[in-house]
């Protein structure tokens, strides 16, 4: 058996080197670019000790940016994704008893719930992502369309992450 | 103080986060200083690396148009070359003289990393400092403009794509020199919007849109696209012109890198009667 902290460093080269080499190469449309990264913040521990969770997010979210030229664009929001997440924990799942889900899976937490905890944060990820893109108030339609339309795209793939990964972070360590 | 440390303490986390935040924006918004921060872009080694294994991979995919692109173009310049034409006056002699001085260089690169889908777009090419590229120089291919070199490292360099916010080019109608400003302006990236086009102009779909001689940057007369439509501006007035780009960006691969050598005689010239400039 592998362990739990190996999965989650493999888990972070596969979704860093997906994200940069295929999904922002995969045309989709002028406005779609699907940052799918996303779901290794999404995914880890629920127990996480928040300045690990802080710091991890930086790391990931730095490390697409030196890929995408975009400065720091990704590691400033997905910091502030990591810092919301604790509390759309707390808003979807309530407060977790000792003995629930460890990780954030469809089967410790419902379907359902993964969702509704995936579009908040991707959605606040996005917001500040492509506000800063652009670091500008004008093209406001556009920017928004571009939030929305990739949120909804985020979401679609990193459901299917989370149902693809399901046997690799179920057994409890 | 013992006090402000343990308020600090108990509430890390959110003080990490405000840290961080504030490191990430500063990052961010040192972006004036592009060309001190290329610590953490494409440009450096283990980005580049990567970037240019991928490429090698991806590039067998397109061999037969990259193939055929250079066919056409080897054509162009064959029908350039002296031998072809016939000589009319022999009175004619050539003399080692100072009339002609080389003002552009050219370089060959390669697109190793390229994007078309964010507002802000860039791409990498795999050659960099030690090949003589630098910041300002201009990267064009055979169909238009690619856009400007921002940093180089050793043996790579980051482009901003002609598909960027900030990207603005001096561009001209080819018929009647015209001269206008070509921006993207998001959305389709195979169309932008050439604007201040003075409104007594009679404009027709499929004018050519080229560079003009304006630009420090580029030489004059690169294509860049064709008009397809044209309006007035609500508050404005000046024509503003869909321009439908030569160039696909999405396949972006062999590129030239044009350096002008007069260029900061120029701006030293401008800067010296213009402050500011």
């Amino acid at each position: 058996m592998i362990g739990l902290r190996f999965r989650y460093a493999l888990l972070f080269l596969v979704l860093v080197f997906l994200q940069v080499l295929v999904l922002n190469n995969v045309l989709l449309g002028s406005y779609l670019n699907p940052q799918v990264y996303v779901l290794f913040i999404l995914i880890l521990p629920v127990a996480i000790k928040g300045w690990f969770l802080l710091l991890i997010s930086f790391v990931l979210g730095l490390s697409v940016d030196a890929f995408s030229d975009s400065l720091a664009i990704h590691a400033a929001s997905s910091v502030f994704m990591a810092f919301c997440r604790p509390a759309v924990i707390r808003l979807v799942a309530g407060r977790i008893p000792d003995d629930g889900p460890l990780v954030p899976t469809i089967s410790g937490f419902g379907g359902f719930t993964i969702i509704f905890y995936s579009l908040i944060l991707i959605f606040l990820h996005h917001s500040l992502l492509f506000f800063l893109e652009i670091f500008r108030t004008d093209e406001l339609m556009q920017t928004l369309t571009r939030i929305v339309l990739n949120s909804g795209f985020t979401l679609v793939f990193v459901f299917l992450g989370f149902a693809l990964l399901e046997g690799f972070f179920r057994d409890r360590v | 103080m013992r006090n402000l440390f343990r308020f600090i303490y108990r509430h890390n986390f959110f003080f990490l986060f405000l840290l961080l935040e504030a490191l990430a924006i500063a990052l961010t918004a040192s972006y004036q200083h592009y060309h001190q921060s290329f610590f953490f872009n494409s440009a450096n080694i283990l980005t580049g690396r990567v970037y240019t294994v991928a490429d090698n991979l991806g590039s067998y995919l397109s061999l037969r148009q990259e193939n055929k692109l250079l066919a056409e173009e080897n054509t162009h310049l064959l029908n350039m070359v002296k031998d072809n034409f016939l000589i009319t006056d022999q009175d004619e002699f050539v003399k080692e003289d100072s009339l002609y001085r080389r003002r552009y260089h050219y370089m060959n690169a390669r697109v190793i990393n390229n994007s078309v889908n964010r507002r802000n777009n860039y791409f990498t090419l795999d050659k960099g400092r030690a090949q003589g590229i630098g910041p300002d120089m201009g990267v064009i291919t055979t169909r238009g403009i690619a856009g400007l070199i921002v940093t180089a490292s050793e043996n790579f360099s980051v482009g901003m794509s002609l598909l960027h916010t900030d990207f603005q080019l001096s561009v001209m109608i080819k018929k009647d020199g015209n001269i206008g400003s070509l921006r993207w302006e998001g959305g389709n990236y195979r169309q932008a919007h050439m604007s201040y086009i003075p409104p007594h102009i009679e404009l027709n779909r499929g004018d050519t849109v080229v560079t003009s001689g304006f630009s420090t940057i580029f030489p004059e007369g690169i294509l860049i696209g064709t008009i397809s439509d044209w309006e007035i501006r609500r508050g404005e007035t000046f024509y503003t012109a869909t321009v439908d780009l030569a160039l696909d960006y999405n396949t972006l691969a062999e590129v030239y890198i044009v350096s002008n050598l007069l260029r900061e005689e120029q701006q030293e010239l401008e800067g010296s009667v213009i402050p500011g400039n």
